[in-house]
């Protein structure tokens, strides 16, 4: 019994490590053999399996919307171009709706967003032994396949954005007026550091809570998939109502992933709207 | 799990395929877009103004059928017209001719009638002259008396 709860244990904990190529302690660069060689590497390390999935994705949704790109008729659409553009017009639609001011790059980054935080999540849907198991058998000891269940990702992205929102903020409103925005309102110019407190929550709390969002959904989902991943060595009766759950997680997941996609799109348009907003 | 150089990888990342995305992928399908949708306006408005053309043309086709019936319903009305007077004038014109050839006819017979009252009259005084010479043979010479004889006569 003992045995068997460590396996399971193991088996979540080995699921949820990445592979992290980075510096150890004793100068050298290499691939961490353990989670605990992976965590004594601290920043000066990175994740090369969600990083690979992530830009290998990434470097998909381009290369497939950029061979319609090159080859856009006003004529009638192909199949594949059919589908490009009712993605495309999805998104062109929020970005009209949410987004009042004139930047090229809003709509632009809102499909890629939609479209490669998507694609990422779509991951989720591998069964979750499949590609480490694949893995181990080329010789890689670890592998998470979802980027997005890496906070690493999901920060990098939100922090990115919240990085051109400050930017557009001081480029539209000028220093004074961003700061003025921090600093003088809701009380008024004599309550500063209590407009100053409420605003700069309001302000860091943006990208924590997009990246949070996305990984949370993202990592709990993942976890189901795993809890639901160990029942199929505990006999055909568990073994057949993991695959049933199975199932039915991962239709109920395609809602999630979608949704995710959609609100992480969303809310960037809208925090690159308020960034473009005088006063609001 | 702990926060590492990916992040920023993934920053530098999510940069360049958004500048790939603004730079190489929306700005065709965009414009593709827009031209289809300019592609299809303008083809509504053809099939609008066809529609439209092709009601003037049917009100016009019916115009002219109206035309065409009123016009067609004249000359009918003025044939009749034209015929009924035909038959009129003829009618008068037999009846005229009628008219003609019985006063002619009675003419003639009145003629006939006076030519044979005319005979008689002389076969009449004829015989009254013949009567009267024979009763009066004896007195009276045919060549003296020819004078009364002839007065007579033409008084008869």
């Amino acid at each position: 019994m003992t045995q068997e709860t460590l396996t399971a244990g193991e088996y979540i904990k080995h699921h949820l490590q990445n592979l992290v190529y980075g510096r150890l302690p004793d100068g050298s660069w290499a691939f961490a053999s353990s989670p605990e060689q992976a965590k004594s590497m601290g920043f000066m390390s990175i994740n090369v399996d969600t990083m690979f999935f992530s830009f290998f994705l990434g470097a998909l949704f381009l290369f497939l919307f950029h061979r319609v790109a090159v080859r856009a008729t006003s004529g009638v659409p192909g199949g594949w171009q059919n589908f490009v553009e009712t993605v495309v017009e999805f998104v062109d639609r929020s970005v009209r709706d949410s987004f009042t001011s004139k930047n090229n790059m809003v709509a632009p980054m809102a499909l890629t967003l939609f479209a490669w935080i998507f694609l990422m999540n779509m991951m989720d849907l591998i069964p979750v032994d499949w590609l480490p198991r694949l893995a181990h058998v080329l010789g890689i000891p670890y592998l998470r396949v979802v980027p997005s269940t890496d906070p690493n990702i999901t920060f990098g992205m939100s922090i990115t954005i919240f990085l051109l929102t400050l930017y557009y903020s001081i480029k539209v409103k000028g220093l004074g007026g961003f700061v003025g925005e921090l600093t003088l309102q809701p009380f008024g110019k004599f309550a500063l550091p209590a407009n100053l407190l409420l605003e700069g929550v309001n302000l860091i709390s943006k990208p924590v809570s997009l990246s949070l969002r996305l990984f949370g959904n993202m990592y709990a989902g993942e976890m189901i998939f795993i809890l639901i991943a160990l029942l199929f060595s505990q006999g055909v009766l568990l073994a057949v109502t993991g695959g049933v759950l199975q199932w039915v997680w991962a239709v109920f997941h395609l809602l999630i992933i979608t949704l995710q996609a959609f609100i992480f799109m969303t809310l960037t348009i809208v925090y690159m709207d308020m960034a473009h907003q005088e006063h609001h | 799990m702990n926060i590492n150089l990916t992040l920023i990888g993934q920053s530098i990342t999510f940069l360049v395929f958004v500048w790939f995305c603004m730079k190489f992928i929306w700005p065709p399908i965009v414009a593709a877009l827009e031209k289809r949708r300019v592609q299809i306006a303008d083809g509504l408005a053809a099939a609008d103004r066809g529609k439209h053309e092709l009601e003037l043309a049917a009100r016009k086709a019916a115009d002219s059928l109206k035309d065409a019936k009123a016009q067609a319903a004249e000359i009918v009305a003025q044939a009749e017209k034209r015929a009924g007077q035909i038959i009129e004038d003829a009618k008068q014109a037999a009846h005229a001719e009628g008219e003609r050839q019985l006063t002619a006819a009675k003419a003639e017979i009145d003629q006939e009638a006076n030519r044979a009252r005319e005979a008689l009259r002389e076969q009449v005084a004829a015989l009254a002259v013949a009567g009267a010479e024979k009763i009066l043979r004896r007195e009276i010479n045919a060549q003296t008396h020819a004078d009364l004889l002839n007065q007579l006569k033409a008084e008869l």
